[in-house]
């Protein structure tokens, strides 16, 4: 806007002004009514839904899948469908600080004149994309399933031993997506790097039985991971896993190599 | 029959009746007549020494553009929503410990036994839920009218800290019931943080306090989420409202001031 227009704007606003009504008692009415329903609308949600309480917090557990509140679903899910990990950084910091400075300086890069909503088509497309991107990531994020499984394709190594290891394979790949494995180690393109070792070529570095001691007895700040029934005296059972899944979990881990 | 009028004793004149003061001809004033004028008094006696009126003239008698609708309401909905916030909020605060030992247990005894308790912490969840849909519809409001240009630039400005004030709000207040959900979705949140560039580590500490999750942490949260930022949002609110006042609600964009002629026919 150059110094006419602000001129003019300013003119035409001084204009509409004085042909309104007074703040008080008018806007005042309307404001009272709009809080009275926001009033109403939070009491009916607090009574017909309420706020549960969950398990007590266990730092020590690892197969509980974090759920965020509803409104940072959208973050959640672009983080979660963003995986190639020179995405990821991208993904996590980039495009949530840009859209944030971008949402900030708006009035200073969008400085024409015009306010009606049909003769800004750039903005308004863009406001009603950016609408539809957050309702539909929001939408995807609700119905999303384990926010922790592994994209990974089954190597051919295993796939050439028949239905029955794949499956073994596929059983222990799920144990550890639920395992929360992901939360610090790296697997392909899953999860987050570090403070734990990626685990890619893991199978190539160390051998089952390695693998399966590292899991029972692993270096902190790693939880160890026990088959049940088989933790010594002075251990608790904080996170023991069925000796099936606990063995499915070694075979998924051991079968990782670098090709 | 009127009997002649004496007159006066020779009284000396610290013993005579005073004349009547001027404008009390109508008598003392009676006690009704002082209690209703009570109020008046007091504001004078507050405005006298605060010079307050003239402001809150200022404010409350301001004009409101024509064509102003419920659209316009959003923004002070938004503030009743924190202002719901802040009530629930500090009862809350009287039976919630933050420590880690505690957290839970207190949390779970305002859920399950305290005297609407249930009811009191539903309505602080689903405000925070409430307060965010309304910034959100607020904020569209102002984007698809175009209010947030010349020359509301820096109110825009201080919206959108406010929105990040807002997930702050949520993003810290999450942990304190203490359940496994809160937790875990909160090492996640810092985690993210903490992958973040430039500051990212250091903010990730700083929530932490410290490079791990610990006991500190939840008192820090609460510490954030009970001081820091409703402070920082109820000084960031007083600033966006005064330059409402100052610079007036936007009108509708498709209205267009009538041309001048006939507002001189108006007025006159």
């Amino acid at each position: 806007m150059n110094q006419g227009e602000k001129e003019e704007y300013l003119r035409d606003y001084a204009v509409l002004k004085s042909q309104g009504k007074p703040f008080f008692p008018y806007a005042v009415a309307k404001d009272a009514a709009m809080a009275a329903v926001v009033m109403v609308v939070i009491i009916s949600l607090s009574l017909v839904l309420g706020a549960e309480l969950g398990p007590k917090a266990n730092p020590t557990t690892t197969t509980y899948t974090p759920r965020p509140e509803w409104y940072f679903f959208f973050l959640f899910e672009l983080l979660r469908v963003i995986k190639p990990p020179s995405f990821t950084g991208l993904a996590m910091i980039g495009i949530p600080t840009v859209c944030l400075i971008l949402l900030i300086l708006l009035p200073f890069y969008d400085r024409g004149p015009e306010r009606r909503p049909e003769r800004r088509p750039i903005a308004t497309l863009t406001g009603i994309f950016v609408i539809a991107a957050m309702a539909y990531l929001t939408y995807q994020g609700a119905n999303a399933g384990s926010p922790t499984s592994i994209d990974l394709k089954t190597p051919p190594a295993v796939m050439q031993q028949g239905p029955a290891v794949v499956a073994q394979f596929n059983a222990g790949r799920q144990v550890a997506a639920q395992s929360g494995c992901l939360a610090c180690h790296k697997i392909g393109d899953n999860g987050n790097d570090g403070p734990g070792p990626p685990l890619k070529d893991i199978g190539t570095r160390l051998p089952a039985q390695a693998i399966a001691r590292t899991l029972t007895n692993p270096t902190s700040p790693m939880p160890p991971f026990q088959e049940c029934g088989t933790q010594g005296p002075g251990q608790s059972a904080v996170s023991c896993l069925p000796p099936q899944k606990f063995n499915a979990l070694v075979y998924f881990l051991s079968h990782l190599k670098s090709k | 029959m009127r009997l002649p009028k004496l007159p006066a004793p020779p009284l000396p004149a610290a013993l005579r009746p005073k004349p009547p003061r001027p404008g009390t001809a109508n008598g003392p004033v009676g006690r009704i007549d002082a209690a209703r004028e009570a109020g008046t008094t007091a504001v004078d006696w507050v405005d006298e020494r605060t010079s307050l009126s003239g402001g809150m003239r200022w404010l409350m008698f301001r004009k409101v553009p024509k064509g102003t609708n419920w659209f316009y309401t959003l923004g002070s909905a938004t503030m009743f929503a924190f202002l719901s916030q802040a009530v629930t909020g500090v009862f809350l605060a009287m039976y919630y410990d933050p420590s880690p030992t505690h957290a839970y247990e207190s949390a779970r005894y305002i859920t399950n036994e305290a005297f609407l308790g249930a009811f009191v912490r539903g309505m602080h969840k689903w405000g925070s839920s409430m307060m965010l849909i309304l910034i959100f519809l607020h904020m569209g409001r102002t984007f698809f009218f175009g209010a947030y240009k010349y020359p509301r630039e820096l109110n825009w400005v201080i919206g959108v800290v406010l929105l990040v004030l807002t997930l702050m709000m949520a993003l810290t207040g999450y942990l304190l019931p203490f359940d496994q959900r809160s937790y875990w979705a909160s090492v996640v949140a810092v985690n993210i943080n903490g992958s973040g560039p430039l500051v990212g580590p250091y903010l990730a500490d700083f929530l932490r306090a410290g490079p791990d999750f610990t006991a500190t942490t939840l008192s820090r949260f609460y510490a954030i989420h009970m001081l820091l930022i409703p402070g920082a949002i109820a000084a960031l609110i007083g600033a966006h409202l005064y330059l409402v006042a100052k610079l007036g609600t936007t009108a509708p964009p498709w209205l267009k001031a009538e041309p001048e002629s006939d507002l001189r026919t108006t007025e006159a």
